[in-house]
Parts: structure tokens; sequence; C-alpha cells
């Protein structure tokens, strides 16, 4: 359904994003993971096609969906996609809606644009989407205007915006980062839910490997720019072969009464102006030899992982 | 909920309103100079004196002074003008229509132009135009109105003679007083629209109108300009009470009858009536101003409507 392979994205001179690579089916949800910083929200922007509103763009690589090459697609039969085929939620629903416009408006407008819906036949399917996301009342919150309403209301009204044209795929970019933890768990389950619902393929885009582990069919972790180890989630969990997914891994709490150290890694995250050599993971790395500050290691595969690191395997 | 917001507001303007009536009877009292000074004939008596200033009220204490003429004014009665010797709201009705014309004029021209010029400057490609627009509104935020009106007599009416040089007969002797004004606020009102169009442009949710598939434009026309408008309009409102009162040297230069020349022959023959009905009627136009600045702004953005209980 979706498949990126080696995307690169430059601003400039700086290039935030290289070798990127995932693949996904028609039902699947991928989890895309990493820190602040790792890329992941430029992934998810180069697959909406929304790099130039910041000023990038993909320098090499390609983005398949549904057969078709993205990267290369015209602005307008892209337009057709965004919403259409491909929706995306966001990260803060507090700023996601616009403040001036009435809730219900705001999601007709999908149905109007890709499905060819008069206005009236748009809100009548913006209510029931609204009902589906178990959003009380209807029809009285297409009323309402943004600031009336709670952070997780307005994360499923975007949700509802991402549904109402029947997409084939939804891009969520950390829907739950912004939400009260309470709220995370629903968002989460819903999400699910859809995917199960619909035979959506979703991109969640996280960084929390618990959520991962809990519904994901395919992870990707992501450090500094790259796609450093990728595959499904039960080979990853099971036998994470980069250390830095190990320590990932690590950093899960197990749950409560166990008595446990939590681990942290150790160093911060390179930002996009100072990337090291090599393997970008090296000066935080356990593992790190001579090789590592000068080469960068190519990804090995791995029946349907793949790793990037020049000494894999489990922990020591 | 917009009408409950229109009466809190406007319920505002009663204790504004008393504090500048105050303000405005205070300060022609503590002005230096003497109307009965200017009045008065040269040689006449102490007795001739003490007959005009009873005859004006000048006698009485500042209080009962105070209450006098904001009794009167209830009734519309501003006074009577001491040099001119007529009724203040004469004078007042006399001259209003020319402020109001020229006034009305010059800010609609420099709010449709402005925010035409700002929309371009922000949402154009090319970066010629985007520095052809910006020079002109660098050009129009520096120069002074009163200069700007010398120069533009000069080439104009003068040189070209397509205008005249002053007065106030015809539709074409308002041309010229109407870009002088203008022209500053052709280049404030652009450079807002710009900033506030960019600005907006940075907010998330156009990421996920984009999201959605909507096209540029209709990002542009449906969310962006509405967001826009919302600094633009308080600007507006503010310019409505400032185009009356900063036509004063403009309506000078071009020998226009109007409150601004009539303010400033009132100041110079010290007619205490006059001055304080033309400084009410520029105060009244800010508030005014200010009152339908505040309401558009209600009517257009919801937060602000439930703000103020």
């Amino acid at each position: 359904m979706l498949e990126v392979s080696n995307l690169e994205v430059a601003f400039g001179p700086v290039a935030p994003l290289s070798g990127v690579s995932f693949a996904l089916d028609k039902g699947e949800t991928l989890g895309i993971v990493g820190e602040s910083g790792s890329g992941k929200s430029l992934t998810a922007m180069s697959v909406m096609g929304l790099l130039p509103l910041s000023g990038g763009r993909i320098t090499a690589g390609s983005i398949v969906f549904d057969g078709q090459e993205l990267t290369t697609l015209s602005e307008p039969a892209y337009r057709r996609l965004r919403g259409g085929r491909i929706g995306l939620i966001t990260q803060n629903p507090m700023t996601s809606l616009d403040p001036l416009q009435k809730i219900g408006p705001q999601v007709d407008k999908v149905a109007v644009l890709h499905l060819g819906m008069t206005a009236r036949e748009a809100r009548a399917r913006t209510v029931e989407i609204l009902g589906t996301l178990r959003i009380p009342e209807p029809a009285l919150i297409c009323e309402r205007y943004p600031h009336q309403m709670s952070g997780g209301m307005k994360q499923r009204i975007v949700i509802a915006m991402a549904l109402a044209a029947d997409p084939d795929v939804l891009v969520a970019d950390e829907p739950t980062t912004a939400l009260d933890v309470t709220v995370q768990a629903q968002i989460i389950r819903l999400l699910d839910d859809l995917v199960k619902e619909r035979d959506l393929s979703l991109v969640l885009i996280t960084h929390d490997m618990s959520v991962v582990a809990q519904t994901c069919d395919k992870v990707v972790v992501m450090y500094a720019g790259r796609a450093i180890e990728h595959g499904p989630v039960g080979a990853i969990f099971g036998a994470p072969q980069h250390p830095y997914t190990q320590a990932l891994i690590g950093c899960i709490p197990k749950g409560l009464g166990q008595d446990e150290q939590l681990t942290g890694i150790p160093g911060t995250v390179p930002t996009v102006l100072n990337y090291p050599k090599g393997c970008p993971f090296h000066p935080r790395c356990p593992r790190a030899q001579g090789i590592c500050a000068t080469d960068r290691p190519a990804h090995v595969t791995q029946g349907d992982s793949a790793v990037a690191c020049h000494f894999p395997g489990e922990r020591a | 909920m917009l009408l409950r917001y229109i009466f809190f507001r406007a319920l505002m303007l009663i204790p504004v309103s008393i504090s500048i009536s105050v303000v405005i009877f205070m300060i022609v009292h503590l002005l230096p100079g003497d109307p009965i000074d200017n009045l008065i004939r040269v040689g006449s008596s102490p007795d001739d004196r003490a007959a005009l200033i009873t005859k004006y009220g000048l006698d009485q204490p500042l209080v009962v002074q105070y209450f006098k003429w904001i009794g009167a004014m209830f009734q519309g009665d501003f006074g009577e003008a001491i040099v001119l010797r007529r009724p203040v709201a004469d004078l007042i009705a006399q001259n209003l229509p020319y402020s109001l014309t020229l006034g009305g004029l010059a800010f609609a021209f420099s709010s449709i132009v402005g925010i035409i010029l700002g929309t371009i400057s922000a949402t154009t490609r090319s970066t010629l135009v985007e520095q052809v627009v910006r020079g002109f509104i660098l050009l129009g935020s520096t120069v002074p109105g009163f200069w700007l009106a010398l120069l533009m007599i000069l080439f104009f009416a003068v040189q070209l003679q397509w205008f005249p040089v002053s007065g106030a007969k015809g539709w074409d002797s308002l041309v010229l007083p109407v870009l002088t004004i203008g022209f500053g606020g052709v280049a404030l009102v652009a450079r807002v629209t710009r900033v506030a169009l960019l600005d907006a442009r940075r907010e998330d949710f156009v990421t996920l109108l984009h999201a959605k598939g909507l096209p540029a434009r209709a990002i542009l026309t449906g969310h962006l300009m509405p967001h826009a408008m919302l600094p633009v309009v308080t600007i507006l409102a503010l310019r409505i009470g400032w185009i009356l009162g900063g036509a004063v040297t403009v309506e000078f230069v071009f020998g226009r009858p109007g409150l601004g020349s009539l303010l400033i022959r009132a100041l110079g023959q010290r007619d205490y009536p006059v001055v304080q009905g033309c400084l009410l009627m520029l105060a009244l136009a800010v508030m005014l101003g200010t009152l339908i600045g505040d309401v558009a702004q209600a009517a257009m953005d919801p937060r602000i409507r439930e703000a103020k209980k």
C-alpha cells in the first residue's frame, strides 16, 4: 500500500533525513519510533507531500502509494490524495483546528472536497463519523467552536477529519503526546479499533515504545535522521540487534511492583547541524569501535528485519 | 452572545466619557492665556471686562461651570463661540461634513488599497513585486503627511494643474487630500496585513488544512485572511479617530474647512467653547472607532465573544 525507500530530505544544505525505508500493507500498523529530532515528523510530512510548506524537499529515494510514485506527483494530483486517500492526524489538537470556525464546517469540508458531497450530505456524514468516534451529541458538537472543547475531544475531531473521505492510509504524528495520560490510552485504542474495522493502514509515529509493542505490526527505529533498525514488532522486540533499539526497549518500565532500575541512554541526541560522521549513534554507543566513527554502517537484512550497525547482535 | 458583548462593551464607554469630558473641560481652563483679552477692545474699562466675564460665566466656580457645560451639552447646546459669536453646535455642524467626507474617503482608500497591497506582498512568489511593495510601505510609514501634501500640491496642482491647489469646491478638490491622508494609512494597513498573513501561515492548523487537500487559494481566502483581519481591524478602528484628528494638518495645508481647521483657528484665538466642542467630537470619534473595532473583532472571533462577560 505504502512503500518508502531510501528517502532523503534536505533543507538547503542541511540534510536531516537520509536513508529511511519501510513498507506498509493494507490493514497493517507501522510504528515509527525515536527521540525528538530523529526525523519522525519529517518522514510523515514527506509522505503527505507537505515538505515545501516548511521549505524542505526530497532529494533522493521514492515514496510509492498504491502503485503511484509520489515524489514526482503534481500538486493538484497530490491534493486529491491528501485528505482523500491519505489522512493526517497531527500532534497538538489544541492548535490543529481553525479557532475561528465551528467544528462542523471544518470536518464537512473533507467530504465536500473529496467525495463531491453537498454541504447537507457532508454534514450528515460528519455527524455519523463523530458518532462512531464515540463523541456524545455529535450534531451539537458541530455547532461548537474548538476552544469550547477538551484536548481529547479535539483530537477525535482531527481523527474524524482524517477519516471523512474514507482514506486507505492514516498518518498519525504523535497523536497522543499533547494529551492527558488517561485520554492517551483512549485515543490509541480508538485508532487500533479503526484500523481493524476499516482495514486501514496506519503509520503511527510515537516515542513511546510500549505503544508500539501493543498496537503495531511493524516498527521502524529512527535515530538522527536514519532508520537504524526495522522489522516486524515481534522480531525487533524479541531480539533487537541495534544497541540503540536495545537501549530504547530497556527504557520501558515493566510495571507496578517490579523493583527495577530504569535505564536511560547516556549522552544526548545530536541536532541536525552536528550529526556525527560514520554511525550517528557511535558517541553514545557502548559497542563503538574505530570504524563506527568513520564509516556509515549499511543495512544488513535478516529475514524481514534490517539493521544498520557494524556490530549487530543481541546484548552481550 | 454577540449582542451581550456589545451591550457590556458599550457600558464601558460611560466612565470613559465622563473622564474625557472632565479632562477636556480642565485642559482648556489650565491653558495659559485669557479669551477676554482677545475679545475686549483696547482701552475698555475694568467694568466692561467684568461684564464680559459674567456674561460667559467665567467668574463662577469650576465645578459649577463644568456641570452647566455638561448639562447644556446633553441638550445639544455646546455654548457660544466667544470670538466667532455663533453657537458652537452650528460651527461643528457646518464643518463636520467636510471632515467626514475627507476622513471617510481616506479611510476607505487606505483600508482597501492597504489590505490588497499587504496580501500581495505576503503571497507573491516574485521577489521584485515583494521588494517594490515593501519599499512603498517603508516610504509611506516614514514620510510626514504635511510634507507629502506640499509635494503633491507642487506637482499635481501647480505643475500639472490636474487638481485645485486648495479649497473644497467639487470632487476633484478631494483627490489630493485623500491621497495625502490615505498614503500613510495604506502603508500602515499593508504592513499589518502582511505580517499578520505571514504569522497566520505559520499556525499549526494550516498544516492540517493542507493535509485535508485544500488548495492554497482556498486556505488563503477561507482561513488565513480571516485570521489576518483580526489585527488589521484593530488598527483600522484606531484610525477612525486618528483620521478625523490627523486630518488637522492636511485640512490646514489644503485650506479646506473642517473640524481640524476649526480647531486650529479656535486654539489660536483661545476660543474655549469651540476648542472644547471640537475636542469632544474627536474624542467621541475615537471612542466610537474603538467600539466598532472591538465589536467587529468579537463578531469575527468566538474566543473574544466569550472571554468578556
